[in-house]
């Protein structure tokens, strides 16, 4: 068939179809409806099918290229509205949380021990180095900050007994979200440098909480420390190793990518962390509320503080070791060859 | 020619995506960069008088613009920010569908390690090491960054009458002839002519370089 007449038998059905793309384009994108939940396109994949059995032809036959191109261009957008990825519900969110991401969790014990252990580890050493040289704390944090440190949680000051009115608490959420979700993001990026964002990331929170509890246990201020921590500590904490778990997971790819080329390697790798990657993030709101509006409230005496703060911890703890690992949770794994 | 990339979709045919390379998503990122500035500006105005829970929930729209500006750009407005729309540019995932959450997030967050050291130095190597143009993010979260499926202006071309082409040409072909059509005036005579030379079984023998050219309006559709 000569180009001519190709042209001429679908010009029509062309336009029809260019014009039913850009009918559903805005809805589409939306996510208010799906191509194939439109009633007045019920046939729109197979009109799209006819469009890609044509620029086959057209290919074949070799036509020029402005035929070939309107036709690329018509089955791309096609391909791009009828492959929309369906949005999950809230039944698949619950799942999503309390098994998929526990279970990724566990899937990565090693680096996530690995974390805990650094973190953990290098705060304790610090602390540990203070109690015994106190000026210490002064290579790690410059003399303001330790004032600041030591104005904030004197326990003779009269911030404490004072209580904050709902506008800053307000305004400490805003703060935290933005600086503590910031730093485990980074943590977490960084990682895609062969680890070695996270692991800077990682060891200088560390060190640098092993300074501020070293320091004010050593001066006396640990309680106003401990009960304004030990709440929010569950979340924060560990969102921030888990950020820093799932940033090593990236990195190490390129190190040891195994049977895979090093992009495959990264690319599955980033598969892996993404339920780590939510999981710190949903964390860190978590944590953020709960320092905003419980950690700071004075009027909450200390042992009521101890005792909701160890709850979250059994609870964070138990979440991460034991969700989605019954029987009868258990999800398909995700294959590899995607 | 050399940016294009195929993809083969389940109906069996071949899409093409024209990846972008690193100086288009630059002015990109340049303009997103600048509206992004503005519109923390323009929030940042009311909400500086409204005290300290103005002051809590500008800390919240400026972490969101922070690190989720071009996620909400990718998913509600067909994978392009602002400044992606302005150069033409989008991002799909490596198989030509739309991007989905997961990948925008990855993909975004995955900025920070790209902007190491400073101004996009990692991105920029891991794009130029990169098959198809690749930054750190764009490995993750198996994306790439295209020219938007929208019609270019067409190239001038010389003035001549179209000519029918008889021989089928394969794609790479025709964009040759067309390539020759576009740049034969900033040649000269001479070299236009000796190129068009190479073509004599196709073109015939007189007036070689005039029939190209109007081959080339054919291959624009021109009849």
């Amino acid at each position: 068939m000569s180009q001519e007449s190709f042209v001429q038998r679908h010009s029509a059905e062309w336009s029809a179809f260019e014009a039913s793309l850009e009918r559903v384009s805005a809805p589409v994108r939306f996510r208010r409806t799906t191509v194939m939940q439109d009633t007045q396109d019920t046939d729109f994949p197979q009109k799209y099918r006819r469009i890609c059995h044509q620029l086959s032809l057209a290919r074949r036959r070799r036509y020029s290229n402005d035929i070939i191109d309107r036709l690329n261009r018509m089955a791309l957008r096609g391909h791009t509205l009828l492959y929309q990825r369906p949005t999950g519900s809230i039944q698949r969110l619950a799942q999503y949380i309390l098994w998929e991401i526990p279970r990724a969790v566990r899937r990565e014990w090693r680096l996530v021990s690995l974390a805990h252990f650094l973190f953990y580890g290098a705060g304790l050493a610090v602390f540990l180095a203070i109690q015994a040289d106190p000026d210490l704390v002064y290579t790690l944090m410059d003399p303001m900050q330790v004032a600041d440190l030591e104005a904030m949680y004197d326990p003779a000051s009269e911030q404490h007994s004072v209580q904050r009115s709902s506008d800053s608490d307000l305004l400490m959420f805003g703060f935290y979200i933005r600086n503590n979700v910031g730093i485990s993001f980074r943590t977490f990026a960084g990682g895609s440098l062969l680890g070695l964002g996270s692991l800077f990331f990682l060891l200088f929170n560390g060190l640098f909480m092993g300074a501020v509890f070293g320091h004010l246990h050593h001066i006396g201020f640990g309680e106003p420390l401990y009960s304004f921590v030990i709440g929010h500590g569950s979340f924060e904490l560990t969102a921030i190793v888990l950020s820093a778990a799932a940033g090593l997971r990236l990195g190490i790819s390129w190190l040891a990518p195994g049977n895979r080329s090093r992009s495959q390697a990264f690319l599955h790798a980033a598969k892996q962390a993404t339920p780590i990657m939510y999981g710190f993030f949903a964390m860190l709101v978590v944590a953020a509320f709960i320092e905003a509006f419980w950690s700071s409230k004075a009027m909450v005496p200390n042992n009521v503080k101890y005792g909701v703060g160890t709850m979250l911890w059994i609870l964070v703890y138990g979440w991460l070791g034991f969700g989605g690992s019954q029987p009868g949770t258990m999800l398909p794994e995700v294959t590899d060859a995607d | 020619m050399d940016t294009v990339r195929s993809v083969e979709t389940p109906e069996g045919v071949q899409l093409e995506l024209r990846i972008a390379g690193p100086v288009a998503r630059g002015l990109a990122l340049g303009i997103d960069v600048m509206a992004r500035g503005a519109l923390m500006g323009v929030i940042a105005i009311p909400l500086s008088l409204a005290g300290e829970a103005g002051a809590g929930l500008l800390m919240i729209f400026f972490f969101v613009l922070e690190w989720f500006y071009p996620v909400l750009f990718e998913m509600y407005f067909e994978g392009a920010t602002p400044g992606k729309k302005a150069l033409g540019l989008r991002v799909v995932r490596d198989d030509g569908t739309p991007v989905d959450w997961t990948a925008s997030v990855l993909r975004n967050l995955l900025r920070f390690a790209d902007g190491l050291p400073f101004g996009y130095q990692v991105g920029l190597a891991s794009i130029m090491m990169s098959k198809d143009f690749k930054r750190l993010g764009d490995m993750a979260a198996g994306t790439v960054v295209i020219y938007s499926d929208r019609v270019l202006p067409p190239a001038k071309l010389p003035a001549a009458t179209p000519r029918q082409v008889t021989v089928g040409l394969s794609s790479r072909e025709q964009r040759a002839i067309l390539d020759f059509a576009e740049r034969t005036e900033s040649w000269g005579e001479e070299r236009s002519t000796e190129l068009a030379a190479l073509l004599t079984p196709m073109v015939g023998s007189t007036r070689q370089v005039e029939r190209l050219l109007g081959m080339a309006r054919y291959l624009m559709g021109e009849r």
